[in-house]
């Protein structure tokens, strides 16, 4: 394309963007479309990719297409292969998509839609994509290291304990809170238990299938797995009508609590190839193909947006969590607009695969882009139903009544008119005995999303097959994050262990997989366990937390970056990485110090407890008590690891900078890039 | 049309190495084996330690 072209292509992109933003932002008092939220993150994602990751790359980064990657130099057909961009771009985005960009906006969505779009938008483009990006790049320089080595190596022996420490806690913390999702998702609910439950034996056939029959063959039995889970949607609809099975498949929250904790001792304990494995394929098989199918439905069907662009509710005194817009809409937000997860992902198996440097771009901050265009579409799938189901479902008992009828009351009081005889149709239109009190975003996200499906194609006759596909597709996916992190999560605890006494640290040894496996289990069912049993939902306590500490592991990430970029002697650019960190510790800070001392004990842990304290004393108030105590002391802890890599990074930072210490990163000597020969001929 | 082959071909290489038969590909390749009951369990073996180290993303 000639240059004037595309000068005006680019000028007409950021015209359109600006815009659709200004429509978004601007507008009160009437209803606006999704497709202007698309319009938005599109040019806004467009103008990022284009301009900023190429700045990055040509001036901060300085990609090198002459230098061999660590695919290319230690190819060994097993970690290390050089592999096609797009197939690395699918590859790498299958990994960091996960539960957190759908559930995240779509608690957050609370405050309306403005807040939440606004920082997906700009929190990818200047955060979340630059993380991911710099982060692939430096771990590519360093034969593939994580990013836990990359931090002892660059910052110091503190700076890899705490990361080490940061990434035991947030896959603890995350288990704890996403397993919580789906327990309220399935409480009370035979159609969807039975759907989940079948899920197993169906995991179970795929494996057999897979190793006998087929050996190798895992799209083939992808296939046949997910044509077994519609068929299990289909039957679970039976299993709900029929009295006799209903019962079986009626389940309190502590009951599927229960068997939640069990199912991961057992999933973490079993054979790779037995569950995890086609488990993990069908999750990835359905995963893939929802988010394209929500894609479709969406610029289908272009739906209007019912929830406000702000809420009543930015003042902090909101159902789902409470907390004001900052910081509470960036921590609840998490993965969809930067996420600490994703380093690990960033300096895991995608460095291995990169053929060429220049291909990092597309993969780190092409991938993110990708992800937060998911957020976006749970954005709009939480706004377009009617607000008063958004807040009849995400509201819990403890907030709004247990009754439905007390629970509408208190809806239409906050301005949002709904009465129990709606919520009784809409239940039964989805297929469900009510939707009152099904907090943790995943009921709420599944009626927007079977609204968007169905009137698209079905109409309501199938809204309640919609349901509970969106409910199968997010409890799929939690289920294989709960028994794939469960194993992670053994396995650096054995790690760890393995340098106190040896036998330990053998992954293989039956007593030692018994021991870590139940220490992880019990440590993410503990958080699980308080959720369940909390009598306002669980969400507003354990969501933040985890908010926090993904935000603090990618704290950890930008103080790695940050340091790196500053040895390697371009201090004049850190500040790429330097704002988005300074603008998380800001976030993190505040987050943790207001979920610790804030007086108002729907969001002060330590509040919470003296509330407590003050009424009667029983047994369940002692519970509660000291899960408030420990709360903020898990909290308090995160915090203390954010200050001790920030004080390690910045006296590191200080003394290249002052020329107390020679500037210089640990990156692995160039060699020569044969690709690159081969090309230039 | 010859880039939607291409597109196609993209797309299908990308599940393929999603769903690590790409994986079990460059295994057959590497021990020099035909895809048989024995060889994917070998492969498995191989591929477990690798597999359940990496992380699922929230």
């Amino acid at each position: 394309m000639p240059k004037p072209l595309r000068i005006v292509m680019w000028i007409g992109v950021a015209l359109l963007g600006a815009l659709a933003v200004a429509t978004i932002a601007l507008r009160r008092g009437e209803q606006i479309n999704a497709m202007w939220l698309v319009v938005a993150a599109f040019c806004s994602f467009a103008l990022g990719y284009r301009f900023y990751s190429k700045f990055i790359s040509a001036k901060v980064l300085a990609l090198d297409e002459q230098r061999a990657t660590p695919a290319e130099r230690l190819e060994n057909g097993r970690d290390f292969v050089p592999t096609n961009k797009w197939v690395v771009f699918g590859h790498h985005f299958a990994a960091i998509a996960g539960p957190g960009p759908l559930v995240g906006p779509v608690l957050a969505a609370q405050f309306g839609y403005l807040p939440g779009t606004l920082w997906v938008l700009a929190g990818a483009v200047f955060g979340g994509c630059v993380q991911d990006f710099v982060i692939l790049l430096f771990s590519i320089r360093r034969d593939g290291k994580s990013m836990t080595e990359m931090a002892r190596e660059e910052i110091g022996r503190v700076g890899g304990f705490v990361a080490y420490l940061a990434v035991i806690s947030i896959i603890i913390i995350l288990l704890g809170a996403t397993a919580l999702i789906v327990v309220n998702a399935l409480k009370s609910s035979p159609w969807g238990t039975f759907t989940i439950a079948m899920t197993i034996p169906i995991a179970l056939i795929m494996g057999l299938y897979l190793r006998r029959l087929r050996p190798g063959k895992v799209l083939e039995t992808s296939i046949l797995g997910f044509v077994l889970v519609m068929l299990a949607i289909w039957g679970g609809q039976w299993a709900s009508q029929t009295a006799s099975v209903a019962r079986v498949f009626t389940l309190t929250a502590p009951t599927l609590a229960i068997l939640i904790i069990l199912y991961g001792f057992a999933a973490s304990a079993l054979p790779v190839w037995l569950l995890l494995a086609p488990r993990d394929y069908l999750s990835t098989f359905v995963k893939l193909g929802t988010i394209a199918l929500l894609a479709l439905g969406i610029v289908a069907l272009r739906p209007t947006l019912h929830m406000p662009a702000l809420t009543r509710f930015v003042d902090g005194t909101g159902p789902v969590f409470a907390g004001s817009i900052f910081p509470f809409a960036f921590i609840t937000i998490a993965c969809g607009a930067i996420s600490g997860f994703h380093s690990l992902i960033a300096s895991g198996t995608t460095p291995k695969l990169i053929r060429r440097e220049s291909e990092a771009r597309m993969v780190g901050y092409g991938a993110m882009l990708a992800e937060s265009t998911v957020a976006i579409m749970a954005m709009i799938a939480a706004c377009t139903p009617l607000p008063i189901s958004y807040f009849a479902i995400n509201s819990p008992a403890g907030v709004v009544g247990q009754a439905p009828e007390v629970a509408a009351a208190t809806i239409t009081a906050w301005g949002f008119p709904v009465t129990a005889a709606e919520m009784h149709s809409l239940a039964q239109a989805v297929g469900e005995q009510t939707l009152f009190n099904r907090t943790g975003g995943a009921p709420a996200f599944a009626v927007g999303m079977a609204h968007i499906f169905s009137n698209s194609l079905g109409g309501q006759a199938v809204m309640a097959l919609w349901y509970h596909f969106a409910i199968m597709f997010e409890a799929l996916f939690i289920l294989t994050i709960l028994d794939a992190g469960t194993r992670v999560g053994r396995f650096m605890v054995q790690d760890a262990l393995g340098h106190i006494w040896k036998p330990l640290g053998r992954t293989s040894w039956y007593p030692s997989i018994v021991a870590t496996s139940a220490l992880v289990v019990a440590a993410w069912g503990f958080f699980l366990w308080q959720g369940v049993k909390d009598p306002v939902g669980g969400i507003n306590s354990l969501w933040p937390l985890f908010g926090i500490s993904n935000q603090l592991l990618a704290t950890v990430a930008l103080c790695v970056a940050t340091t790196i970029i500053i040895k390697m002697g371009k201090a004049r650019y850190a500040l790429v990485t330097l704002l988005p960190l300074g603008w998380l510790v800001s976030v993190t800070f505040t987050a943790a110090w207001q979920k610790i001392f804030d007086p108002h004990s729907r969001i002060g842990f330590l509040a919470h407890a003296r509330n407590l304290a003050a009424s009667a004393p029983t047994h369940e108030a002692s519970r509660l008590i000291f899960n408030d105590r420990l709360d903020a002391v898990v909290t308090g802890f995160l915090l203390i690891m954010v200050v001790l890599i920030l004080l390690e990074s910045t006296l590191e930072c200080a003394r290249v900078l002052s020329g107390r210490k020679q500037p210089g990163v640990k990156e692995t000597p160039f060699v020569a890039s044969r690709f690159a020969m081969e090309e230039q001929g | 049309m010859m880039h939607l082959r291409k597109m196609v071909d993209i797309v299908l290489a990308a599940l393929r190495e999603i769903f690590d038969e790409s994986a079990y590909r460059r295994f057959l390749e590497r021990r020099q084996a035909v895809s048989s009951r024995k060889a994917y369990a070998e492969f498995m073996r191989e591929h477990e330690l690798l597999r359940a180290r990496r992380p699922r993303c929230c």
